[in-house]
């Protein structure tokens, strides 16, 4: 192995492996030194550019549960979803029975579920929740589906229809390209859901098939401002387990842009839960306490409370007043979702101020 | 049949040239319009994200990450504890493959509890970064260098010192007992070989693949080891004799040094990342064990005339100072790339040592039964010894 003194060979060789040897270790230090230049930056930090001051001086830098940024409205616009609902048009029938008449396309769409994150949604006219649809019991209610995604869609209602109607079984699933005419009775009074019943239900659910179906009593329910939220959720990296919750899909959007509000003023909310993975979500609001009435099926309120639980699928309609102006949150009482951006605010107005 | 021309003509030049031209022009083609789409597929975007290392400070956590994916990626939101939470990142949350950035997050960690960190990325993937230990990272402070230094001396540099005070006693043995003591060195840094590689491809499996670790920790092995066995066939035929005995001390003391440096590395990192608590346990430990290198120094000068303090004080602090360097380097700038490569570098130094205490000896000798148990005995004893620090 180790060849013999003074022999020419055994000099070329001993230069050569000395210079390949410098070679190889002033590489492996370039690279390293070049690769890892951040690894020894600086530790300062200049930043908190944004520093915030609490009581007393108190330095709130570091308590800050939030996102960073915020999400463009052009795609979608959750304060606009408060108060939106599908337009219809209607005929009347030889009985004098109105028809409504609804256009719903499943479609799929890249959506931004919270700052700079975007999820590959599937969704009902291009939005997640779907588009609100509302009618008046009595009136007939159709509805024009096509499906213009990629997989076998439907739309499933709650509520009294036909086995034909119900759009759950795999023969009734809408292939794609094709379309479908969904036809009931707005029945019974409250507020519904629709959503894919397509397999598997939990990817067709998660991906952002769903939205409210809200049946208004013939007596119309006392003036107020009347605001559509759903308690969703969002696993982007596919563990089955949500890293985003939200009120209408958006982290926090409410808690950037508090809904402005009047003082006393009636506000209705027609609240639901759809949310995948999780056994159950909730709703807690600061300040006040509200009436409930579970799926709006009752004249009578069930319960007077500023913290309710719902189940997936489950629903109700919460009538609530605030007595004081400023601004307070309303969440989840899952602590959990909210530090995940399943909160908002309320900015309470004094009367007769903002556009409350 | 006509020899092939030699020489260096233009024309060769050319044939040198051709290949790189087609090679430069295939690429270029696969760039253009016309090679659009060929192998353009609608799947997403491959992304890899890894935490390189992260500092504490006050009521902040620092990260520095590095896109390791073949994809540019876009690091959207930070969760830490499961919550979304302020941050800022430098110089880009837009990261091209190995680019690396700077994540700040303002967040009232505490002293001693675990802390596990989120990225989220724009197309909703998630990378999970664990802090298993919360502790204040140190600034490079004099009380934090000194602090490092102690640390450095007491498993680095007495432990080697106490190891050559066995000189005296050792140069008193007879042939038979050098021969021994020779190959007992060559058990121990046999040890500290196979221990410093397989650490290191361990550690190399928690490396982003994309920078190759296994072959950086080669790239250390293979360069050190090449670069003093050259040096070694230079020197040692310029005198036209075997490896003297001082040159070997100095060698062995340069491989352990180097070793020892790597050593440090991994001391001060383990203790700043908090998956360390330094106890006497673990610096007496370290003493026992780095001990044992002194021996390993001073068997090939046991025969030389004359006073030998002040090579011996050389021989020391050679092999036992750069384990302060290293736990300065280890607690302050510690980088996966750099103990990595280290653990290399000082794998390949050792191997040439062995190599050259070996290489000077017939094979009869090495495998005389006193000399095979030599090296038994050392290498137990280095496993012996290393059963005290555990996994450092």
């Amino acid at each position: 192995m180790f060849l013999k003194s003074g022999d020419p060979i055994r000099k070329t060789f001993g230069a050569g492996l000395a210079v390949l040897g410098l070679v190889l270790l002033i590489g492996a230090v370039v690279f390293v030194a070049s690769s890892g230049e951040a690894l020894v930056a600086s530790t300062d930090s200049a930043m908190h550019g944004s520093m915030l001051v609490g009581l007393d001086g108190l330095d709130l830098t570091p308590y800050r549960n939030n996102t960073v940024g915020d999400v463009g409205t052009d795609r979608f616009d959750p304060d606009a979803y408060l108060t939106d609902e599908l337009e219809s048009t209607t005929e009347t029938l030889a009985d004098g029975t109105v028809l409504r008449i609804f256009e719903v396309e499943a479609v799929n769409k890249e959506i931004e579920i919270a700052p700079g994150v975007f999820f590959p949604a599937w969704t009902y006219n291009g939005q997640v929740p779907g588009p609100t649809l509302r009618a008046r019991e009595g009136e007939r209610i159709r509805i024009l589906f096509t499906n213009a995604g990629d997989r076998p869609h439907s739309m499933h209602f709650h509520g009294y229809h036909s086995f034909e109607m119900d759009g759950a079984m795999l023969s009734q699933q809408v292939p794609p390209n094709g379309s479908f005419v969904y036809e009931f009775d707005a029945d019974p009074v409250g507020l519904h859901m629709y959503h894919c019943h397509a397999t598997p239900i939990t990817q067709h659910i998660h991906n952002g098939l769903y939205g409210l179906w809200i049946v208004d009593p013939k007596e119309a329910r006392p003036p107020a401002r009347e605001l559509y939220m759903m308690m969703n959720g969002f696993d982007p990296n596919f563990d089955e387990e949500n890293e985003i919750y939200a009120i209408n899909t958006v982290a926090y959007h409410y808690k950037r842009h508090p809904i402005e509000v009047q003082q006393d003023e009636l506000i209705r909310i027609y609240l639901a839960n759809i949310t995948e993975f999780d056994l159950v979500n909730s709703f807690h609001v600061h300040a006040t306490f509200f009436d409930y009435y579970p799926t709006g099926t009752q004249k009578e309120p069930r319960d007077f409370t500023d913290t309710i639980i719902q189940g997936q699928g489950e629903r109700g309609i919460l009538e609530v007043r605030f007595p004081h102006t400023g601004d307070f949150m309303f969440h989840a009482h899952k602590t959990e979702f909210a530090e995940r951006g399943w909160m908002g605010l309320f900015r309470v107005l004094p009367a007769g101020d903002g556009d409350g | 049949m006509a020899e092939p021309r030699q020489g260096w003509g233009a024309g060769v030049a050319i044939l040198a040239v051709v290949p790189l031209v087609l090679l430069v022009g295939m690429i270029a083609w696969l760039f253009s319009d016309g090679a659009e789409g060929l192998f353009a597929t609608d799947l997403p975007p491959v992304e890899s994200v890894d935490v390189m290392r992260h500092v504490l400070q006050n009521d902040v956590i620092h990260l520095d990450v590095v896109n390791s994916g073949p994809d540019p990626t876009t690091i959207a939101q930070v969760m830490v504890r499961g919550a979304f939470w302020f941050h800022e990142i430098t110089p880009s949350r837009e990261l091209n493959p190995l680019q690396t950035a700077r994540i700040t997050i303002p967040f009232p960690w505490n002293e001693g509890e675990p802390v596990e960190i989120v990225l989220l990325t724009s197309t909703g993937l998630t990378f999970d970064y664990g802090i298993e230990v919360a502790t204040a990272t140190p600034g490079v402070t004099a009380r934090a260098l000194s602090r490092f230094a102690m640390l450095g001396i007491f498993v680095g540099v007495i432990p080697v010192a106490l190891g050559l005070t066995w000189f005296p006693f050792l140069r008193r043995m007879g042939k038979r007992g050098l021969g021994f003591l020779i190959h007992l060195t060559v058990g121990l840094l046999a040890f500290l070989v196979v221990d410093a590689m397989f650490e290191g491809f361990e550690a190399a499996h928690e490396m982003p693949s994309i920078y190759h670790p296994q072959a950086l920790l080669i790239l250390g092995f293979a360069g050190a080891w090449a670069m003093l066995a050259g040096l070694q066939l230079r020197s040692s035929s310029a005198e036209r004799s075997e490896v003297s005995g001082i040159r070997m001390a100095w060698l062995v003391a340069l491989g352990i040094g180097i070793h020892n440096l790597g050593e440090g590395l991994a001391i001060g990192s383990a203790y700043v990342l908090g998956e360390l608590t330094l106890g006497a346990m673990l610096v007496a430990g370290f003493a026992l064990h780095n001990a044992t290198e002194g021996i390993a120094i001073v068997s090939p000068i046991l025969r030389q005339p004359g006073s030998q303090l002040s090579r011996l004080v050389g021989l020391g602090a050679l092999a036992g100072a750069p384990t302060i360097l290293g736990c300065w380097i280890g607690a302050f700038t510690y980088s996966q790339f750099w103990a990595l490569l280290f653990l290399g570098i000082g794998a390949g130094a050792i191997v040439q040592v062995i190599g050259a205490i070996l290489g000077g000896r017939a094979l009869r000798e090495t495998l005389a039964p006193i000399n095979l148990a030599g090296m038994l005995t050392g290498y137990l004893v280095m496993y012996g010894t290393g059963l005290l620090v555990g996994a450092a």
